[in-house]
Parts: C-alpha cells; sequence; structure tokens
C-alpha cells in the first residue's frame, strides 16, 4: 500500500481510476456490436443443434454404447477445470496476503463464475432425458457421485456469485454517485437498485471485508471438492486409465494450470480493449507467468506419476490403454499436449522474456487448448478400451468421433461462457476500484464523495 | 396380484380361441365384450415370447392396462425369497445365436442392441478360441447401482438388477461403470416406437423401450414371475444354459429341461465367474469349454480390449 495522497492528488487520482475503469462499461463501438453479434449467433446455433439433439435423441453425437461418454464430458470437466481459478486466486492468494493478485481477483472470478455455471449447462446437454432433470432432486441418492457433483458445483457457482457481488457493492456504489455521464441510464439505474443503500461508513466496510474472509475460507473446502468429486466420476469406475488413487489431486492441479491460462488471456484481452495497461502491468503479467510456471510443474509431477507408474508395470488392460495414448491413435494429441502444453511453456516461461504480456498470452493459448485436449484424452480412450472384445456391433460403435452437432454444441458453451464474461465485464469494472484505490493510498472518504 | 398386461390379454384371446374350437362360438361370445361372429378378417400379433399368433379381428379390445405405479412397486420388490442364478456351458456354445434373437423380440430391441451378446474368446495366444455368451452378470456387488444417482437401476431382493426407464435421467454413468459392457443405451427412438405407443411401461422386461434411457439384460423378470425361464435359456437349441434358485439349489438346463443340483454343477466342472478379480460378485457361473461339443469356427477377430 502506498502513502497516504493530499486529498487533492486523492481526489485527481480517483477521478483517474474511475474513469478507466469504467472505460468497458462505457465504451460502444463497432467492435463490440460485433463481438455480440458472433457470440450470440454461434450460441444460437448451438442452441438450434441441442433442439435437434432433443428431437431425435442422443444418437445424433458420435456416442455409441461403448464410447458413451464423449465430447461433452471432456468438455464438463475442462470447464469445471477452469473455474477453479477463482478459488485459486481470489481466495488462495488473497488468505496468503499476497496484494498483486487483488487488481486480477475479479478477472479470476469472471472466469469462474462464466466457467461453473456452463459446466452445469453442459451435463444437463449431455442428458438422454434432459426433461427428467427434476429426478436429480426428487430421487437423487447420496451414494452416486453425480449427486455430489450436482451438490459443490451449485454450491461452488453461489459462493462465487456472492465473492463476485460482495466486493462489487462499494463500486457500484461509487458509480451511482460518481459516474459519468456516458454511462447509460438504465445502467445507472441497475447500480443503485444493486448498490443496496450503500453508504461507505466504516461499519458497512467492515462488514464486507468480513463477509469476504467468510466467503473466501468456505470456497477453500468447496474449491477442493468441486474438482476431486469430479475425478471421483472417472475414478470411482473399475475401468483401465480411470482407475487410479491420484486423480483427486491430479485433477485440481491441472485445474490451476487451465484457470491460470485464462486469467492471463482475458487480462491481456482487457489490457489492449480497455487501454488498462496501468492496472494490469507488467509486473501482474511476471507474476502470472511465475505462479503458471509454479503450478505447470506441480501438474508435470502428477503427470509423471499417472504414467509412469502404470506404464512401468505394463499391466495387460493398463498396458493396451497407455500403448494407445504413448504410440496409438491418441499419441499426436497426447504427445502435443504434453509437449507444446506443458514442457515447453514451463521452459520458456523460465525466461523473463516469456513472462512479457504478449508472449506470455500466446504461452497460455497454447496452454488452455492443451488442457482441453488433455480432458478430451483422459475421457475417450479408455472407454474405447472396455475389459471385454466389442463384437457384433456396426463399425461405428468402436471408435468415437464428435459429430457436427455435438462440435455445435461444444462452440456453443465456449460463445456461452464468453458471453457472460462479456456482459460482466459491460456492466461492471472489470478492477475493483476501491480496493485499488486503497492500495494507492487513497482514503476511503473521498470514495463516498458525490460528484461535483 | 393378477397380471394383467397386454401380453396376458393376448394369451386369454389364445386360451379362449382354443376352446373355441372345442365348444364352439359361444365361448367366444362370454369371453369378448363386443360380440360379433368371426369376421374372417386376421390379424398378426406378436406375443412376449416371440411367436406370432393369428387372432380374427372381431376379438379384438383394448387390453386393461395396470397401473404404472403398481406394476412399479411389484418390479422393484422382486420374488420373496429367490436367487436366481444361472450357469452358462461354454463347452456347448456353438455361436447359434439364437439366445440373442429370442432375447432381442422379448426386449423389443433394434439388431444392433445386445442384453446378451455372444463373443469370440480366446484367453492367449496359444490357447483354443471359443465363444462366450455374455448377459448382464447381476452381480451382487454391482458398479452401475452404486452409482446412478435417481436409483433409475436397483438390485433386487432376488438378486436381479433392474433399471426402471420411467425414472432413468440418461447420464450413462452406468455404462461407465459396469466393467462387462452389459448396458446399452437407447440413442434414437426405439425399434416399433409407434407400435407400442401409449402401452404401460413393464419394469420387469424393460418394455416398452425408452428413447434417452438405459436398456439391459434382466434374466427376464416377467418371465420368472409366471414361473417361466428367461428366454435366452428357453431359446436356446444347444443346452448351453442352465436357470434356477440359489436357495433351492437347482439348476433346469432350457433345452433338456433337466434340473440338476446347481453347487455340484459348478463343483464339478470348476466352474468361475468374468473378471472375479475386480470383487463385483456375479451371478453368472460360466463352465470352462473342455470337451467341447461344436468345433470353433472361423477366425478370431482381433479386437479384444
Amino acid at each position: 500500500m502506498e502513502k497516504t495522497k493530499s486529498p487533492e492528488e486523492s481526489r485527481k487520482l480517483l477521478d483517474k481510476i474511475t474513469f478507466d475503469l469504467t472505460r468497458s462499461i462505457v465504451k460502444r463501438d463497432e467492435l463490440t456490436h460485433f463481438w455480440y453479434f458472433l457470440l450470440i449467433m454461434f450460441a444460437a446455433v448451438g442452441l438450434w443443434g441441442w433442439g435437434i439433439q432433443i428431437r431425435d435423441g442422443l444418437g445424433v453425437t458420435g456416442m455409441r454404447d461403448y464410447v458413451s461418454w464423449g465430447m461433452y464430458i471432456a468438455n464438463f470437466v475442462f470447464f469445471v477445470a477452469v473455474s477453479l481459478i477463482g478459488f485459486l486466486i481470489s481466495s488462495t492468494l488473497h488468505l496468503l496476503k499476497i496484494s498483486w493478485s487483488k487488481p486480477i481477483s475479479r478477472v479470476a472470478e469472471q472466469i469462474a463464475i462464466a466457467a461453473v455455471a456452463l459446466s452445469g449447462l453442459i451435463i444437463v446437454m449431455d442428458m438422454g432425458r434432459p426433461d427428467r432433470f427434476l429426478n436429480v432432486f426428487l430421487h437423487g441418492r447420496f451414494a452416486s457421485p453425480i449427486i455430489w457433483d450436482v451438490t459443490v458445483v451449485t454450491t461452488y457457482l453461489t459462493i462465487s456469485v456472492l465473492l463476485y457481488y460482495i466486493p462489487l457493492i462499494p463500486d457500484l456504489a461509487l458509480l451511482r454517485d460518481r459516474g459519468s455521464d456516458d454511462i447509460p441510464k438504465w445502467k445507472m439505474q441497475v447500480y443503485k437498485i444493486m448498490a443496496l443503500g450503500w453508504k461507505g461508513n466504516a461499519e458497512q466496510y467492515k462488514l464486507v471485508y468480513h463477509a469476504m474472509r467468510v466467503l473466501m475460507i468456505l470456497i477453500l473446502p468447496v474449491g477442493l471438492s468441486i474438482h476431486t468429486v469430479t475425478s471421483w466420476l472417472f475414478a470411482a469406475t473399475l475401468r483401465s486409465g480411470w482407475d487410479t488413487t491420484i486423480f483427486g489431486p491430479y485433477f485440481v492441479a491441472g485445474a490451476f494450470v487451465a484457470g491460470s491460462a485464462a486469467v492471463v488471456i482475458l487480462m491481456y484481452a482487457y489490457r489492449v480493449r480497455y487501454r488498462l495497461s496501468d492496472y494490469f502491468e507488467e509486473l501482474h503479467f511476471d507474476y502470472m507467468g511465475k505462479l503458471l510456471v509454479f503450478v505447470c510443474l506441480v501438474y508435470l509431477y502428477f503427470n509423471i506419476n499417472e504414467f509412469w507408474v502404470p506404464a512401468y508395470k505394463m499391466k495387460t488392460a493398463e498396458g493396451i490403454h497407455l500403448r494407445n495414448l504413448f504410440i496409438g491413435s491418441y499419441a499426436p494429441m497426447f504427445w502435443s499436449a504434453q509437449i507444446l502444453g506443458l514442457l515447453l511453456p514451463i521452459f520458456l516461461m523460465l525466461f523473463r522474456y516469456f513472462r512479457k504480456p504478449v508472449p506470455l498470452t500466446i504461452i497460455s493459448v497454447f496452454v488452455l487448448i492443451a488442457s482441453w485436449i488433455k480432458r478430451y484424452i483422459i475421457v475417450i480412450p479408455t472407454l474405447e478400451h472396455p475389459f471385454l472384445p466389442i463384437q457384433n456391433v456396426p463399425e461405428h460403435f468402436k471408435h468415437y468421433s464428435p459429430t457436427s452437432t455435438e462440435i455445435m454444441i461444444t462452440i456453443f458453451s465456449f460463445m456461452a461462457a464468453l458471453l457472460i464474461i462479456t456482459v460482466l465485464a459491460k456492466m461492471f469494472p472489470v478492477i475493483t476500484i476501491w480496493e485499488y484505490a486503497e492500495e494507492k493510498g487513497i482514503d476511503k472518504k473521498f470514495l463516498a464523495e458525490p460528484k461535483k | 396380484m393378477e397380471n394383467k398386461s397386454r401380453r396376458n390379454f393376448v394369451k386369454k384371446l389364445g386360451v379362449s380361441i382354443g376352446a373355441a374350437g372345442l365348444v364352439g362360438g359361444s365361448s367366444i361370445l362370454s369371453s369378448c365384450n363386443q360380440v360379433e361372429t368371426a369376421s374372417g378378417d386376421t390379424i398378426t400379433l406378436l406375443t412376449s415370447s416371440g411367436n406370432l399368433v393369428e387372432v380374427d379381428k372381431s376379438q379384438l379390445k383394448p387390453a386393461e392396462m395396470p397401473s404404472l405405479s403398481e406394476n412399479q412397486k411389484r418390479g422393484r420388490a422382486g420374488l420373496p425369497n429367490r436367487k436366481w442364478v444361472m450357469v452358462i456351458d461354454l463347452s456347448k456354445c456353438r455361436n447359434a445365436r439364437e439366445c440373442m434373437k429370442g432375447c432381442q423380440n422379448h426386449h423389443q430391441l433394434r439388431p444392433e442392441q445386445h442384453h446378451i451378446n455372444v463373443l469370440q474368446m480366446q484367453d492367449a495366444e496359444h490357447t483354443a478360441p471359443y465363444y462366450m455368451p455374455k448377459p448382464c452378470q447381476h452381480c451382487d456387488n454391482p458398479p452401475c447401482t452404486k452409482v446412478c444417482p435417481v436409483n433409475a437401476t436397483f438390485k433386487r431382493e432376488d438378486g436381479i438388477v433392474l433399471i426402471d426407464n420411467e425414472r432413468c435421467i440418461g447420464c450413462r454413468f452406468c455404462i461407465a461403470a459396469c466393467p462387462y459392457s452389459a448396458r446399452v443405451f437407447n440413442w434414437f427412438e426405439p425399434r416399433d416406437a409407434e407400435k407400442y405407443e401409449g402401452v404401460t411401461y413393464n419394469i420387469e422386461a424393460n418394455v416398452p423401450q425408452k428413447k434417452g434411457t438405459i436398456t439391459k439384460c434382466l434374466f427376464s423378470a416377467d418371465r420368472l414371475r409366471d414361473g417361466k425361464l428367461p428366454t435366452c435359456v428357453s431359446s436356446c437349441p444347444n443346452g448351453v444354459y442352465w436357470f434356477g434358485d440359489q436357495n433351492e439349489d437347482a439348476v433346469t438346463n432350457g433345452t433338456t429341461h433337466e434340473t440338476t443340483v446347481f453347487s455340484k454343477l459348478i463343483k464339478d466342472n470348476a466352474a468361475y465367474t468374468i473378471m472375479e478379480e475386480l470383487g463385483t460378485k456375479p451371478r453368472v457361473y460360466y463352465l470352462p469349454p473342455k470337451d467341447r461339443a461344436f468345433p470353433f469356427q472361423g477366425e478370431i477377430e482381433d479386437n479384444h480390449s
């Protein structure tokens, strides 16, 4: 935290901060419209695909009796993984009193909310009978890992939304009181309602701090369990490739990799689009790069455990699975994910140059794509190799390849997630103004001052 | 409780037609509401056992539907004091696939859907290949029922693992959990969907099938209730299957109708269960393929896991 400033300095700085950070809210140009058009069009096409799937049955996908989980489940696991970043950045780093992460925490929460919301939706889209979704609550039984997953996903979504909203309240009040005339009227109305009559006195701040702290601590067990339980969906079965004891920590480690990469990409997008290079500084990219190296190393360690130990023994069924990954039909995906998405990024990010915004963002794109591929090869190869031979069925039952409907619905999920993030960025500041101002040494009393 | 399903109606009808041949048309009059003399216009119907019967059109009347909830309750409870068990004699199988056909007719399955599948197996590179019929193993420790989020698949007290397609949400977790690949999904509208529209669901035969839900071998639980052997057991021409009650310690061969002591049969022949090491405790026992009755024909397909 910087030294306390004089009133004039404070007011001037606060004006600048508010101006910069509301740019995302005010900005409306052709690109914005085009971006919205793109997202909504793709999302609508995906929904149309889902309509076809509901009408004709899940047979419109590439899944069949042997490979009965396909791209949807891989995508689900990917979104659950990405959502875990909210836990890491806005909670763990805060609780460890690592202050550089503060401006990033809202970016992380945006990603967490969008990803966890979509992960819930994808599961419904993967169901054979989405019309019976309520059965999960009417007849749910706690012996099933799916019920554990439903429980933690909804809890995590709730906590994430609260963790997004509560630090937002002082900002909303600030916008309500000091917002420029460029902000549309209806948005000001929304701020007024959502600010819940915030006055900015010490007692209210105390309440916010307290609530945030409680949520940050609450999200730790929930965040850990959301991805551990998701890994148990696989690990609780008797299939080679899934029947492993380290899937919980393995998935959590992988989640941090995917989420950190997503945060870097979004940070870069905001930095360029909303000219926020004073806020998402080189320093943040440098630290995020270091964080990414660290979580990648942990993930690498788990990968070695996950593959080397069974590969040493080569038990019959495991051996078939591993050969398929290492030298078989999934080898290109497997090795490109391991090398381009893990080993090479670790190596490059050890150098300061590659932790600068542009190189780091490019690396993060690779890491994020690789982590999606990683989920794909966790789900599908195992199912293609059951214990008993696949016989007396049509040829296309034996191998899985996604159909256009499946790809459409998968694209829908990405577009819908981006749409949620875009709407959040267009509605609310992408960095917590009051926290940032506090960091810069502006006294809280200036925050509550009405606009002159 | 009297089973008042559609097929029972057909059965009764069959009986009444037989009676008609003996005592004349008057018995038809008494068994039908719509009193008509035989019009000579006949219609072909499929019975539950997969046989086609011809019935005079004038004999048709809407079947009385049993209530769904009553059916479900009965189907979930199972037959008291029974422990159904199947023994498959691998030395007798010659890949006739009559069990597969009978099963697909009984459970209204498409040709690629197998409640029971006859697999070509080879245990090791230099051992002789053999045919292995593989139904659902009806495990005592079933991995599938544990993972079902809505209790749509469950194990009854008589040891049969059933599936309720009125409740199934189609998450396919049970398929992922089953190491025997015994479960099948209705990816599209099931076979004969229009034909059976509005027919009350029979949980013990899992018919009519429903789009977007799981289906699987049920040991023909509906036939067991009528005191009959499962379809696959009675349609095998080669005496492969034995079926019976572990509590009675007796199993009956579906082809020869010979009944023998279950425990002795599996002991004398060194019976085994498949993938015993997984701890699922299957209720289907296999007698090793020694002294084979039929030679293995054709090439073994190289598509082991």
